[in-house]
């Protein structure tokens, strides 16, 4: 009984612990790049409710799910093909493993170069980086269909788009959602970078120019709002993902992971 | 004698004859890659030859490799490796360092963890990118900010598996450590580290990956030198085959640093039931 409470309880006080250390000891402080909390909390609702809100989240926002969208669905796509497929799989192998060994912000200046400093860049970029993790993924959760099962699936002359897509898709869908899940924290990665490196707007672009101007306190807020958007944008993935994989008893366990 | 009845038509007419347990590809096995690689590679050269593709953006795939020789015999490139390879061996040694104890703590005092918890969840999806600025401020525009950058995102990525591989050991084994006298001390020496070392193996492939990332970003956000301002450089100064070149070798570099920790993963952890397998 103490034990459910004090779970319960627990992370609520040492959270609360943190702000209030935090907010308590940097209230007098004179340090120039480390303001006090009190001073960032009323800055950032100047800043971004809801000016900058709707002129820099909201396009960094679009790019991250246009990028990750695409990165998906292609992932999937191609990782159903090469999982099937021995054939395409040991023929792209050597094309893949070269591509998504190159560390994603290296293609920056490939990108910049070829697409310009538009958002089709930071898209472009995004989708590119993010494909990686969710196709091989893809590939293992596929090649990686129960024998048990397969066999049954044959056995009851279920072929074509329906074994693909109640058979072998649900049977990847837990490793699938653990290759998207790296492409998440990718895509946001990307996402600040691409805006930091070359943009007009964004949030990347936003603190980088803070700091750059030296307005300390307008790059804590966005600072604080890239952690607030990491946070949620995690969040939800989670339950996507929960909800996607209710039926899998697995599924909670965290220990699939991408390669 | 059997004669071929359609009953056993099934069994080679679905999909499964091309499955990689059952099939074999029609081409000689070591032929494939090879041959898609110089079909991709020529029809780069074409693509960029015959203009299809602006020279300017996509020069010919050899010019790229003539310009990666280039740079093969350039003494300055291999500074540049070398500032890289530092910068992500220094964070993601730092983030072992840190990761280990720290996971070994919480997984084993769950009590711990309950009130760290929702610091290390709200702290882990921050996009390290997004501390460029402060670090810059904080740390200057040297090789240090590069090495906390890389450390820091490398961090979580080796916390949460060595967490979840504590708290995956086997309890009977616990149990039995206990029942032998092991001790506190032995019991996590001998029974939970090894317990938690394929988890903390899959999290170090990760987390060098990101450790990599990291430094090439810090380099070219930040300017701290290395392979990813020599890119970045490269675009700039207009010398597409040397951006593709530098971008090749990092991939190369990238690719080479994951199967160096596969190769030593396979020699640690041949004990393990998951490379037993794999290895029969």
């Amino acid at each position: 009984m103490t034990g459910r409470w004090l779970r319960v309880t627990l992370p609520v006080v040492t959270t609360v612990a943190v702000l209030a250390a935090w907010w308590f000891g940097s209230l007098g402080t004179e340090s120039y790049y480390f303001p006090s909390l009190r001073a960032i909390m009323d800055r950032f609702v100047e800043v971004w409710l809801f000016d900058r809100f709707v002129t820099d989240a909201l396009p960094s926002l679009w790019r991250l799910g246009a990028g990750f969208g695409i990165a998906v669905v292609a992932g999937v796509g191609l990782g159903l093909l090469l999982g099937l497929s021995a054939s395409w799989r040991r023929a792209t192998e050597p094309i893949v493993e070269f591509l998504r060994a190159i560390p994603a912000t290296a293609l920056l200046p490939f990108a910049l170069l070829v697409f310009g400093i538009g958002d089709l860049m930071k898209v472009a970029i995004i989708a590119l980086v993010c494909l990686w993790p969710v196709l091989l993924n893809t590939i293992d959760g596929v090649r990686g269909l129960d024998h048990t099962l397969a066999d049954t699936a044959r056995m009851y002359q279920v072929s074509g788009a329906r074994r693909l897509l109640s058979v072998v898709l649900p049977s990847a869908a837990p490793q699938i959602m653990a290759g998207a899940r790296t492409s998440l924290s990718l895509a946001l990665i990307l996402m600040v970078t691409s805006e930091m490196v070359a943009s007009t707007s964004g949030i990347g672009f936003f603190v980088l120019d803070a700091q750059r101007g030296f307005r300390i306190l307008d790059m804590w807020t966005g600072i604080i709002l890239l952690g607030v958007l990491g946070y949620l944008v995690n969040l939800v993935f989670t339950l996507v993902e929960r909800r996607l994989l209710r039926w899998h008893a697995g599924a909670r366990a965290d220990t699939a992971s991408a390669r | 004698m059997t004669p071929p009845t359609t009953t056993t038509r099934p069994e080679h007419a679905g999909p499964g004859t091309r499955d990689g347990r059952s099939g074999r590809p029609r081409l000689p096995g070591a032929a494939l890659p090879a041959v898609t690689v110089l079909g991709v590679l020529l029809l780069a050269e074409l693509v960029s030859r015959l203009g299809v593709l602006p020279t300017r953006y996509f020069p010919p795939a050899s010019e790229m490799f003539v310009a990666l020789a280039g740079q093969v015999v350039d003494p300055s490139f291999w500074v540049s490796v070398g500032q890289t390879l530092q910068g992500w061996g220094a964070g993601l040694g730092i983030a072992v360092l840190l990761a280990v104890p720290v996971g070994l703590a919480l997984g084993t005092v769950p009590l711990l963890y309950t009130a760290v918890r929702p610091i290390v969840e709200f702290l882990r999806p921050i996009p390290s990118v997004a501390l460029i600025p402060l670090v810059v401020l904080a740390i200057g525009t040297g090789a240090a900010s590069k090495v906390f950058l890389a450390a820091f995102a490398a961090f979580w990525q080796l916390l949460i598996p060595v967490i979840y591989g504590v708290r995956d050991t086997d309890p009977v084994a616990r149990d039995t450590g206990r029942a032998f006298r092991l001790g506190r001390f032995g019991v996590l020496r001998w029974i939970v580290l090894p317990a938690a070392v394929p988890y903390l193996a899959t999290g170090l492939r990760i987390a060098s990956a990101t450790a990599l990332i990291l430094a090439v970003t810090a380099e070219l956000v930040i300017g701290v030198p290395g392979l990813g301002g020599a890119i970045n450089l490269a675009r700039s100064a207009g010398a597409p085959d040397r951006m593709y070149a530098l971008i090749i070798a990092t991939g190369l570099l990238g690719w080479g640093l994951n199967a160096a920790l596969r190769a030593v993963e396979r020699r640690v952890l041949h004990w393990h039931p998951s490379h037993r397998e794999a290895a029969a």
